[in-house]
């Protein structure tokens, strides 16, 4: 059977406020970069652009169909869109289906949020809760993160320093990106000194609010390389939901990410992930998902992430890197987390990731998440081979 | 079309779709059509491997609802994603569950539309549909007299009676629908004497706002064969979206979404004649002049032809060609499952399963299609054997 492949990929600058730019012009400066390179139109001859996946979210946008100012820039005038409304990596697995299906050869994925329209992100997540039992104590996601960031810290006994630990990496790491929004580097003691803003969540623990879009062009593998000599290949990948109510889980571990994991390392052939991949990339929307999430992947014991964290093994140049993009918590808005690490997956298995490239990297692992307390994962293997 | 694999209906489930249902939260009204769909399908959860969810969050105010629909859709610790397209939602579903089985990623898929209208103001939600700086002061939801006046322009008072008869035969299809939310003892006149809402549109030619849910389960040709359940097959899918300006140049001068969809799924399939090869019709129909006026576009008729029809009682049941034996969007209409009923409706015929609303014909091939967004046309024909 023929595998799906990227061929071209790009993405804004990410920033805290593109206070100049509808939503259309984002997407279309993504669109436009993936056009010019890889040089496709859009159901203009055989092999060009026949189907688009976009991604957005309804409450960010404040529109209902969110999609539907976006359906022109990627050809859904006469044409074929679909919106997947959860985060992008979701929308990546999708147009992978379709075109594994038969049914397209080549689509195209476009997703946008920007944080910045809403007054507050917690409003937004807010109307997450239900509204029978959840509204009512003022859940939102960063709440729900809180609860979860207790449980995983009195569980394991891991410190939120070494939390920020996991902060002051990705900032390190994002100085390396021109792509990434929060450049500056932050230390340990920087993270520690912000203040609470859910205890024990700190303002350096929580990804800040972000503006962007990603754009990706996914094929057969016949197609892909007649396009670019460098494909990057989707191996495979694997979902699956949470319990709604974070009572009815076990909040300091991670069940519906270790199946996720478990399901897309079955699909890639992948045995030993610990010493098969080459890089990680977590949407941690939170300092101690880092920690969370590699232990849930099975990447490192139950217990032990933070001490992995602290030693530098998980910084670029250790023996397993670790959001060399700078991650979520150096600023990606919440539809785009998951994406936003796919990206960077593909820059680096085509080897064109800059100051920021992990040598000879050949197979990576994209994550995202979507829900309190990330209640829904994907997770995605992605190969230069 | 091209698929990989072939793509199989193998379960249908609808919940009961009402006006009120304060007797049930969100999920609950979710599980109504899933454990039917189930119990339909003789499948446990555990057969499913992937549960797609779709709705309008703008109607309902809930956020990611797919989150807190878990307790009621099954996907617990399952794989799934959500995918919405506005009032083509159910549409799009049945074109991704499609796609994922004949992917081959997965083998067994559970598509899941849900709508609560009464949590909501229904106009409101369509009205945020419109871009903040152009179109939300001029927005009036889905309401638009526009396709009337061209048909009243042309053809005078008998397209008048035409629509009333349209919405009457939905009304009467309806009562033999123990599903559909509105199921009304109406004539024509009732009609034509109905609220005006925006001239010639009046209130009895619009659909309601219905709470409901509906789901169906797809498989692989392996397992369609293993199942129980009498397989219904996708033989084709299409999608025709337009871009977000209405009309622009007028609507006698851009094709219509339902006539490009129409054309493209019958030149792939080999359609001559639609009128003679498609034995029913579940169209998604907001409104009685809509359902008139597209009847034209998916039959590839003149609207004096499709006068006619009218008139001959074609769309009846009985008819020769039954337009939405369900009672169609006229009688139900919970947006984010509409469009899925559509296909439900349309399989259910051609099981011959639909109970006191069957065709009384042998159902081969049907048509099922969904309308939403701005001027979008999703549609699908199924059949029995391949």
């Amino acid at each position: 059977m023929t595998r799906a492949a990227i061929v071209a990929m790009a993405q804004t600058r990410f920033e805290p406020r593109k206070g100049n730019e509808r939503v259309q012009e984002m997407v279309w400066e993504v669109v436009s970069e993936v056009r010019e390179k890889t040089g496709l139109g859009i159901r203009q001859k055989p092999g060009d652009i026949d189907t688009a996946v976009t991604c957005s979210d309804d409450f960010f946008d404040a529109r209902t169909i969110s999609n539907a100012c976006i359906g022109d820039l990627v050809g859904g005038h006469f044409g074929a869109e679909e919106k997947v409304a959860m985060d992008g990596l979701n929308a990546l697995f999708y147009a992978a289906a379709c075109v594994l299906s038969g049914h397209s050869k080549v689509t195209i994925v476009a997703a946008h949020c920007k944080e910045s329209q809403a007054v507050s992100r917690n409003m937004i997540t807010y109307a997450a809760s239900d509204p029978i039992f959840q509204r009512g104590v003022g859940l939102d996601y960063l709440s729900a993160a809180g609860l979860q960031m207790s449980a995983y810290l009195h569980r394991t006994g891991a410190t939120e320093k070494q939390c920020a630990a996991a902060v002051a990496r990705d900032r390190r790491h994002a100085a390396k990106n021109p792509k990434a929004q929060a450049q500056s580097p932050v230390s340990v003691a920087d993270v520690m000194a912000s203040p609470y803003v859910c205890d024990p969540l700190k303002e350096l623990d929580v990804y800040p609010v972000s503006d962007g879009a990603i754009a990706m062009i996914v094929t057969t593998e016949d197609r892909a390389k007649e396009l670019t000599d460098k494909p990057v290949f989707i191996l495979g990948a694997g979902s699956c939901y949470n319990d709604y109510y974070i009572g009815d889980r076990d909040l300091s571990r991670d069940l519906a990410l270790s199946a996720a994991g478990r399901r897309c390392f079955r699909r890639a052939g992948i045995k030993d992930p610990r010493h098969e991949l080459d890089l990680v990339e977590l949407a941690a929307q939170y300092s101690y998902q880092e920690l969370l999430f590699l232990e849930a992947l099975g990447l490192v014991d139950d217990g032990h992430a933070g001490r992995l964290i602290e030693s530098g093994a998980t910084d670029l140049g250790g023996k397993l890197p670790v959001n060399v993009s700078g991650g979520m918590l150096a600023g990606n808005p919440i539809m785009l987390g998951g994406l936003a690490r796919a990206a960077e997956c593909f820059l680096q298995l085509r080897g064109e990731a800059g100051e920021r490239q992990v040598p000879g990297a050949k197979l990576a692992l994209a994550q995202g998440a979507t829900g309190p307390a990330a209640q829904h994962h994907i997770v995605m293997a992605l190969s230069a081979e | 079309m091209n698929m990989n694999r072939k793509v199989a209906i193998t379960g249908i489930g609808q919940s009961k779709h009402r006006g009120h249902r304060q007797d049930v939260n969100e999920p609950e009204l979710v599980w109504e059509s899933v454990s039917d769909a189930l119990r339909d399908s003789c499948l446990d959860l555990k057969d499913i491997d992937c549960i797609l969810h779709g709705n309008m969050e703008l109607f309902e105010g809930v956020h990611q609802p797919d989150m807190w629909h878990t307790m009621g859709n099954g996907a617990r610790m399952k794989e799934g994603m959500r995918i919405t397209t506005g009032g083509t939602t159910g549409a799009t579903l049945n074109c991704a569950a499609a796609n994922l089985v004949a992917s081959g990623l997965y083998d067994t898929v559970m598509a899941v539309g849900f709508e609560k209208q009464e949590e909501g103001q229904t106009t409101t939600g369509i009205t945020a549909m419109a871009d903040p700086l152009w179109g939300r002061e001029i927005q009036t939801g889905a309401i638009t007299g526009a396709t009337g006046v061209l048909w009243v322009e042309e053809l005078g008072e008998r397209a008048e009676w035409a629509a009333a008869k349209m919405r009457v035969k939905a009304a009467k299809n309806a009562l033999r629908n123990y599903k559909a939310h509105l199921r009304i003892n109406i004539t024509e006149k009732d009609v034509m004497d109905s609220r005006l809402l925006a001239w010639p549109l009046r209130l009895l030619h619009m659909c309601p706002e219905s709470n409901g849910s509906c789901a169906i389960i797809y498989t692989n040709e392996e397992k369609a064969k293993k199942f129980p359940q009498k397989p219904v097959w996708i033989k084709d899918h299409v999608t025709c979206h337009k871009e977000e300006t209405f009309f622009r140049g007028g609507p006698r001068f851009q094709e219509l979404s339902q006539s490009y969809a129409a054309r493209t799924l019958y030149e792939r399939n080999g359609i001559k004649d639609p009128y003679k090869e498609i034995d029913v019709f579940e169209m998604y129909d907001p409104s009685s002049w809509w359902e008139l006026d597209w009847a034209c576009h998916f039959l590839r008729r003149p609207k004096a032809e499709v006068l006619e029809m009218v008139e001959r009682g074609d769309f009846e049941i009985e008819g020769a060609w039954p337009i939405n034996p369900s009672g169609g969007v006229v009688s139900t209409n919970p947006i984010g499952a509409t469009a899925l009923i559509r296909v439900a409706e349309a399989a259910l015929q051609v099981r011959g399963d639909a109970g006191e609303h069957q065709v009384p014909k042998n159902v081969r091939t049907a048509m099922a299609s969904g309308f939403g967004g701005t001027f979008w046309t999703v549609a699908a024909l199924l059949v029995k054997e391949l």
